[in-house]
């Protein structure tokens, strides 16, 4: 079977899984949920069939897999939102025909050598930076949570962080393919450019509040640097740095100072003061109240879940009883009614998405498509285990989107940019070999 | 720089493999412990997607109910109680906001259906699978559900208890506390309950004085003193006591006050005439004589010292016996730290549940043989099936039977010619005891606790009651013994089957 056809395969395969989807939460919710629901499998087919076409045209030596489980993973993400609130999962339809539109556009636009991008590296590295300063901005950046992460343009919201995350890669990419010789006797003016354009990123990261955005910008870095230089002493003094930055950050920052003592003790048996309104309160019913919360979530789903549907996250009075569920602990939500069995699953599906998308980087001819690559696939790692990591409380918790299951326009849009990237790498990698 | 990209490659893989260890940590090992913790709130509310089982009382009547709430659309069954405050102590309630108490949180395990017994556990199971409503079992309660609402008419307007239980088998009959509440407010109009107001301070609506409540029991635990008396041989129901109208202790006279019927002094009398007008200075020569560690003994046998066995749960039941500071009081040597006269008659510490006096009663009225007391009948699945039936099960022995006859004859003359003549029933004997214990005596004038214990018919009785009466200016005879006949005409008259 050709590459295209094993691909229609695979999404005919996820098609049927979402229908399956959206039907069990249908009988599940039958009150709230109209027929109409089962109309939205459709529609996200036949929105996977176009791109598949696009990819068809564009990327015909593509690896087949990747899309199929992008769909996999946003079908999911889609399905838990309905179950969540249905209005939300409409908006989030749009934006995954954003989204698409996006991933063919950039299909198109490089499907005949994405490499030329190289030579535009610093304006992509400058464009990360505006993007990221954007939400600082007055006038236009709305704060949510404590963090200034949103623009604002009308009724529209987006978070450009996400999309500057894909340029910094870019940059980067090109930047470490250049210099990477150099870089590697470890001469201190030939980190002038990198250390400036991403040190920018981490000061507007850390001034805007955004650690989890910090954390994943500072792990991509160190990881291109590594397979760029091949030097490990980098990304030990990078770490050492960190640390050290961290510790700053830790003793000057009372919002990280926060993050890191919810984190290590997110329970107390007395009252401690409460931050957020000035009284004394337990700290699981103040501070730590999400993430606790959260984790009663994970917990109540047990081995194999309420099933989809049938979990519980409102109170008797109907309140909500996790903050954020939609988006930053969407993965909450899904742990209670898919169960470990489930999410273990899902889990699986994140790592073969990893495990293809360093298979494309290894199998590139060139340096710049393998640190695009690296650089991508590593990313999109790092960013599901800041937040999984987070809710799980392997680290502090950040709130970041898990890729292409959170609600959120900008991070779907983002992660079909970093799709497109990976198959147009694919496409040359397998091209060239064929050839 | 493949090699770089297969150490990062195991760098992400790694990092996404130590997820999947993290949620199996929450999801199997930690579960249990997220599950018990306080303000689970998920847990809470996942409860009420079950299907809690009915509580209803022995004719029927429904006391606990489910009020079907669709949340997010999901259904939830939230709890009503059809008779409100009838039956609030003992039923308890089932809320979100404030969790569980009563039956309704003793009882959890079978009202949701998570109890062990096999057929159950099969059942839910399968609902489980099949995604079906988990449904519970239903529970069937001993309680009267007309002398119960007598009980609660008599104590309108006052604080204090009923306890009736069925001397035969130990079922309970009535369970009534005052001041009570409407344990449909418990969930969102708790404030309401808080500020309930009564004549006794603090109103304390929530507390079950029935089994939680401690009091003096003054004078009723005369017949205690009488059943240790009888049974330490040295005494019998002819023994002839000289009544000076006060006895002598530590050098200091104790007056004969009370609710001592008749004169002052008696002069000589026979215990039967002792209890019958419940003579002080007789009781605390018999008390010297007999002992405090005898007494002690003895009440323990009737069950003192030990939380009163219902259903209910343990921290809404308290151990009569001595108290000091607050707490169970426990003499090293009874001889030297306990005044023997001043508890005889029902001083000195002592302090009784209204529970522990009934089975004070029932001891005498089952010929010296305790039942153990309980409030559930029977558990019935949805289906119909009997999950457990409650078997009448011998508590202890408290006195001979050859002691308990002896009281049946001078509780008897308690109601013919004593103290407790209230009490009387036409047609129908009764035996009784009163005790008026007085407590705020000097500071706030007379502020009495009123006692009257009883059973019915005296040959063949179905009854044992007691009642108390907190901040009284009466006795026990002329305030509690009236109440005590109101609840066992109603229960006579309802008829009392075993």
């Amino acid at each position: 079977m050709s590459l295209r056809n094993r691909e229609l395969a695979n999404l005919v395969v996820v098609g049927a899984l979402t229908a399956l989807g959206f039907a069990s939460v249908y009988i599940a919710r039958q009150d709230v949920v109209s027929t109409s629901s089962l109309s939205y499998a459709l529609f996200f087919f036949a929105l996977y069939l176009a791109a598949h076409l696009v990819a068809r045209v564009t990327v015909p030596s593509a690896d087949p897999y990747l899309l199929p489980m992008a769909a996999l993973l946003t079908a999911i993400g889609l399905t838990e939102i309905y179950r969540l609130n249905p209005s939300d999962a409409f908006r989030q339809g749009l934006w995954i025909v954003v989204a698409l539109g996006a991933f063919a556009a950039t299909l198109f636009l490089l499907r005949f050598d994405y490499r030329r991008l190289e030579s535009y590296k610093y304006l992509f590295g400058m464009t990360a930076i505006g993007l990221l300063v954007l939400p600082a901005l007055p006038g236009l950046g709305t704060s949510v949570n404590g963090a200034r992460l949103w623009v604002h343009v009308g009724s529209l919201q987006f978070q450009p962080g996400e999309l500057a995350k894909v340029f910094l890669i870019v940059f980067l990419a090109g930047y470490l393919r250049e210099k990477r010789e150099v870089l590697a006797q470890g001469r201190l003016k030939d980190f002038g450019p990198l250390l400036l354009i991403w040190g920018g990123a981490m000061l507007v990261l850390i001034e805007t509040n955004d650690l989890g955005s910090a954390l994943l910008y500072f792990g991509i870095f160190l990881g291109m640097l590594y397979v760029a230089t091949g030097r490990a002493l980098f990304v030990a003094i990078g770490a050492g740095l960190f640390l050290a930055g961290a510790f700053g950050v830790y003793h000057f920052v009372g919002h990280v100072r926060d993050r890191v003592t919810i984190w290590l003790h997110p329970w107390t048996d007395h009252a401690v003061y409460c931050p957020i309104n000035g009284k004394l309160l337990p700290r699981q019913d103040c501070a730590s109240y999400q993430l606790v919360k959260s984790l009663y979530s994970v917990g109540h789903g047990g081995w194999f879940g309420t099933g989809l549907g049938k979990g519980t996250f409102r109170t008797t009075g109907g309140g909500q009883l996790i903050p954020f569920l939609n988006t930053d602990f969407i993965y909450s939500a899904l742990a209670q009614e898919l169960g470990l069995v489930g999410v273990s699953a899902l889990l699986l599906v994140y790592m073969l998405f990893v495990a293809r998308g360093f298979k494309i980087a290894m199998l590139s001819e060139d340096g710049f498509s393998k640190l695009l690559a690296v650089g991508l696939t590593f990313a999109f790692a790092l960013q599901t285990f800041i937040i999984v990591g987070g809710i799980l409380r392997l680290i502090p918790l950040t709130g970041i989107t898990l890729p292409f299951i959170s609600y959120g326009g900008s991070s779907v849009v983002a992660n079909f940019v970093l799709l497109a990237g990976l198959l147009l790498v694919s496409n040359r990698a397998n091209a060239e070999r064929r050839a | 720089m493949n090699r770089q990209i297969a150490r990062l490659a195991l760098v992400g893989v790694g990092l996404l493999t130590a997820l999947i260890v993290g949620t199996t940590y929450w999801q199997t090992w930690a579960s249990a412990g997220l599950a018990d913790r306080q303000d689970n709130e998920i847990q809470r509310v996942a409860q009420f997607s079950v299907r809690r089982g009915l509580i209803r009382a022995s004719d029927g009547t429904i006391l606990a109910a489910n009020r079907i709430k669709k949340v997010g659309g999901q259904k939830l069954y939230l709890r009503h109680y059809p008779q409100g405050s009838l039956f609030a102590h003992l039923v308890g309630y089932s809320t979100q906001s404030r969790s569980r108490a009563g039956l309704e949180s003793s009882l959890n395990d079978y009202l949701t259906g998570s109890n062990a017994n096999l057929s159950t556990v099969l059942k839910t199971t399968l609902d489980k699978i099949r995604g079906a409503t988990i449904k519970g079992n239903d529970v069937w309660l001993t309680v009267k559900p007309g002398a119960q609402r007598v009980a609660m008419q008599q104590l309108a307007g006052k604080c204090g208890s009923v306890v009736a239980i069925d001397p035969r088998t130990g079922r309970l009959l009535v369970m009534a506390s005052r001041p009570t509440y409407d344990p449909n407010l418990v969930e969102g109009k708790f404030a309401r309950i808080n500020n309930i107001r009564a004549v006794c301070r603090p109103a304390a609506p929530l507390l079950n004085r029935a089994t939680d409540g401690l009091y003096t029991p003054g004078s009723t635990f005369k017949v205690v003193t009488s059943a240790a008396a009888l049974d330490s041989g040295r005494y019998t129901i002819d023994s002839r006591f000289v009544d000076k109208g006060y006895c002598i202790e530590y050098g200091k006279q104790v007056q004969n006050f009370g609710d001592q019927s008749g004169p002052e002094s008696f002069g000589s009398v026979d215990f039967l005439q002792a209890l019958e007008h419940s003579i002080n200075a007789v009781f605390c020569e018999i008390g010297k004589t007999i002992g405090a560690a005898r007494i002690l003994g003895t009440s323990k046998q009737f069950g003192f010292y030990k939380d009163p066995p219902l259903e209910t749960p343990g921290n809404e039941r308290s151990p009569s016996g001595l108290y000091k500071n607050g707490e169970l009081y426990y003499p090293s040597d009874a001889a030297s730290q306990v005044d023997p006269g001043r508890l005889a008659f029902g001083q000195e510490r002592m302090l009784t549940t209204p529970e522990q006096m009934a089975m004070v009663a029932a001891a005498v009225a089952n010929k010296g043989v305790i039942m153990e007391p309980h409030a559930v009948d029977r558990v019935v699945s949805p289906t119909g099936g009997i999950v457990t039936r409650t078997k009448p099960r011998k508590y202890r022995r408290a006195m001979t039977t050859h002691a308990a006859d002896d009281l049946t004859r001078m509780m008897e003359a308690v109601v013919t010619g004593g103290t407790g003549t209230a009490a009387q029933i036409p047609g129908v004997r009764v035996a009784g005891k009163t005790g008026t214990a007085e407590i705020g005596a000097g500071g706030r004038g007379s502020a009495n606790t009123t006692w009257f214990i009883a059973f019915a018919p005296v040959g063949a009785p179905t009854i044992a009651i007691a009642v108390v009466l907190q901040d009284q200016t009466g006795s026990g005879g002329t305030t509690a013994a009236p109440i005590a006949k109101a609840v066992m005409q109603a229960l006579l008259a309802g008829g009392s089957n075993p």
